[in-house]
């Protein structure tokens, strides 16, 4: 996901680049009627406006529609049997988690809460990239699903600014095999 | 339907009081940029400062970055808003007064108090320091930031007021009859449009985050007084994010305003201006829940209402807005001088940076970006690249010592390093959020510390040119206030 975030960010930003200085370039030999020309370019508008749309609004529905929402249970796959549950409560500045080994392939149901501030729960995959989060708050309980598809150790790190030590507020997740 | 004939405008010097506010935002933002370049130094492990005097240059960092913008764009919209109504100078001048006790307050509170809560002051976390910062200490920093926010209320009434009076109403201040009713070309200009957006959703916006702050500031004293740590994030957030926001749209009149006056073309308030003028400012309001997608004790329409807003509002700022300054500039014989350069990649930084923001708001994207590096990656482009050039344009403009001056190579060495600076500053940001390191660690893991390293070199580039624009806007202070021609007239016009 992430590297997909940014390619389709590095594509939209070159083509804003190009755009721009394409009109720098040719803004040097004046065309005296601007009339006209506003014309032709609210025609071009329309016709960039209408592409803009025809882009942005299915990959607006595609991310909302088409895949599992984090926070959906539909993102568990129930036939891979019953959800292991966590249950997290942050504190300042440390994790309690009443487990700490789930089964690779399986669906974990965490329930993320905080006895303090916010905090926030992301797990870090082996290689180190995040692979899902939610915030913990106190009064509240955040639920997410999510199912390992690797086994190994992953690290969990605050994504929340709670104070001093909130770079050191590092737990781990065992998965091991089903 | 408008006519595309462009009337002359004079160019008016600044008054006294804009002079004070941009000498304060340049001084301010400087400093702000240093704190910003030591933060990343910290995580590049060229220097040792810790972890606390981290957080509290942190807290400053985002504190006073947001006040300062805001005062800097709170010159702009005020010093081009005056030639339209009548405005007061005092209401303006007791904004900077206002805006300088809470600075005091706020420095107070994190160089002597030790508060470092961040800018934000998530609740609760403001007042559960765990023995690190007192509760005067956190009352202190809450109220810097209520004095400052009601200094900007007052301005904002007195905008209103004189927008009220002038035009009979804010939704005429929009321009509501020419977009709901028949085009008559009488729809107030860009300037008036703009100011009246960001006036609503500022006092809106404003009395929000005040009514949070004062939630707080008797929590810290009155414990029983409690709060759901639900809805003040939800306060605390919409609040931020119609301030900052509020920012930009502030300091682009500065680009309404200033191109015209280089091309001889007119900005014109047409429906399709109007039409987005009205729709950011809905949008700016509605869009604030993309910030709560990791709470999904939220309602889920909620969070989706976050999500598709977020894409619809590129659309104002791509199609409208940037397409309007590509339209006005090309094929238009402009003078390139340091204020147009400015004026010009402003838009650019804006339109650049709102692509890797719209993506963020993208739910199963902010799953995996959310508070990395990713966010302070695009805000950094449009707010330096965009807002901030704004602003430094505006000082170009103000300074210029008449329509024909020539830049120095100096200055155009500073421009080039500002841009590059900039760009290769937020994608060391942007890139670093594409491999998950989170934002606001004040130690980072071995393998992060290559791509801060980076961003801190590109960070001195941008140190070094603003000097440069800095320098040059105080050395030019004198031809600030004059009325004379400052813009240059478009190739092919001035000789004709």
């Amino acid at each position: 996901m992430q590297e997909t975030a940014w390619q389709v960010s590095l594509v939209l930003m070159s083509l804003i680049t190009f755009g721009v200085i394409y009109v720098a370039i040719n803004s040097g030999k004046r065309e005296e009627d601007y009339g006209p020309l506003v014309k032709s370019a609210y025609g071009f508008r329309t016709k960039l406006f209408w592409g803009v749309a025809l882009v942005f609004f299915p990959a607006m529905i595609y991310n909302l529609v088409g895949l599992p929402l984090p926070y959906s249970e539909s993102a568990a796959d129930s036939k891979l049997g019953p959800a292991q549950v966590i249950n997290v409560i942050g504190h300042m500045w440390y994790w309690e988690m009443d487990r700490d080994e789930v089964k690779v392939g399986q669906p974990v149901e965490i329930r993320i809460t905080s006895a303090d501030v916010n905090h926030g729960f992301g797990i870090y995959d082996t290689n180190l990239l995040l692979v899902a989060q939610a915030q913990a708050m106190p009064n509240y309980t955040n639920v997410i699903y999510h199912t390992f598809k690797k086994e190994g150790t992953y690290r969990v790190l605050c994504m929340e600014y709670c104070g001093v030590a909130h770079h050191n507020m590092m737990t781990e997740i065992k998965v091991g095999k089903s | 339907m408008a006519s595309y004939t462009y009337t002359p405008v004079p160019d008016t010097g600044a008054t006294a009081g804009v002079l004070a506010y941009l000498v304060v935002s340049a001084v301010v933002l400087l400093l702000m940029m240093v704190f910003g370049l030591l933060l990343r130094l910290e995580q590049s492990q060229f220097i040792s400062i810790g972890g606390l005097w981290f957080y509290k240059i942190m807290t400053l960092h985002g504190a006073g970055m947001v006040g300062i913008v805001a005062l800097a764009g709170a010159a702009v919209m005020w010093h081009f808003l005056r030639l339209y109504v009548d405005l007061s100078n005092g209401i303006f001048m007791a904004n900077l007064a206002l805006f300088l006790i809470g600075v005091v307050m706020i420095l107070a509170s994190v160089l002597l108090g030790d508060f470092h809560a961040a800018w934000t002051f998530l609740f609760p976390l403001p007042g559960n320091s765990m023995g690190l910062w007192s509760t005067g200490a956190a009352a202190l920093f809450m109220g810097g930031l209520l004095v400052i926010g009601v200094g900007f209320v007052l301005l904002h009434l007195d905008i209103a007021r004189a927008i009220i009076v002038r035009y009979g109403g804010l939704g005429r201040g929009l321009g509501w009859p020419q977009l709901f009713g028949t085009d008559d070309g009488n729809a107030p200009p860009p300037t008036v449009v703009a100011s009246t957006m960001v006036t609503i959703v500022n006092l809106v916006g404003l009395v929000v985050g005040a009514s949070i702050l004062v939630m707080m500031l008797v929590n810290l004293y009155v414990p029983s007084f409690e709060i759901d740590p639900l809805l003040a994030k939800g306060m605390i957030y919409f609040f931020g994010h119609v301030f900052i926001n509020a920012v930009i749209y502030m300091a682009v009149i500065a680009v309404y305003e200033i191109l015209p006056r280089y091309t001889q073309r007119p900005w014109k308030s047409n429906k399709v201006f109007l039409a987005s003028w009205t729709a950011s400012t809905i949008m700016v309001m509605f869009i604030f829940p993309h910030h709560l997608l990791m709470d999904y004790a939220y309602p889920k329409w909620f969070l989706i209402v976050g999500h598709i807003i977020g894409y619809l509002n590129t659309f104002p700022i791509l199609i409208v807005t940037g397409y309007g300054a590509m339209m006005i500039v090309y094929r238009s014989g402009i003078r390139w001088d340091m204020c147009t350069r400015l004026l010009f990649v402003s838009l650019f930084g804006w339109a650049v940076g709102a692509m890797p923001a719209f993506i963020d708001g993208t739910i199963t994207v902010n799953y995996v970006m959310h508070n990395t590096l990713w966010v302070p990656g695009h805000f950094h482009t449009y707010l330096l690249l965009g807002m901030v050039a704004m602003v430094f344009g505006f000082m170009y403009y103000l300074g210029k010592p008449n329509e024909n001056a020539k830049d120095s190579p100096i200055d155009v060495a500073a421009f080039w390093a500002f841009v590059i600076g900039t760009m290769g500053f937020t994608m060391s940001f942007l890139y670093s959020g594409k491999i998950s390191v989170p934002r606001r660690y004040a130690e980072h893991l071995p393998e992060w510390v290559p791509y801060d390293r980076l961003a801190s070199y590109f960070i001195v580039l941008i140190l070094a040119a603003v000097l440069v624009f800095i320098f040059r806007f105080l050395s030019r202070l004198g031809n600030a206030g004059r009325n004379y021609q400052r813009a240059s007239l478009a190739q092919g016009l001035a000789t004709a």
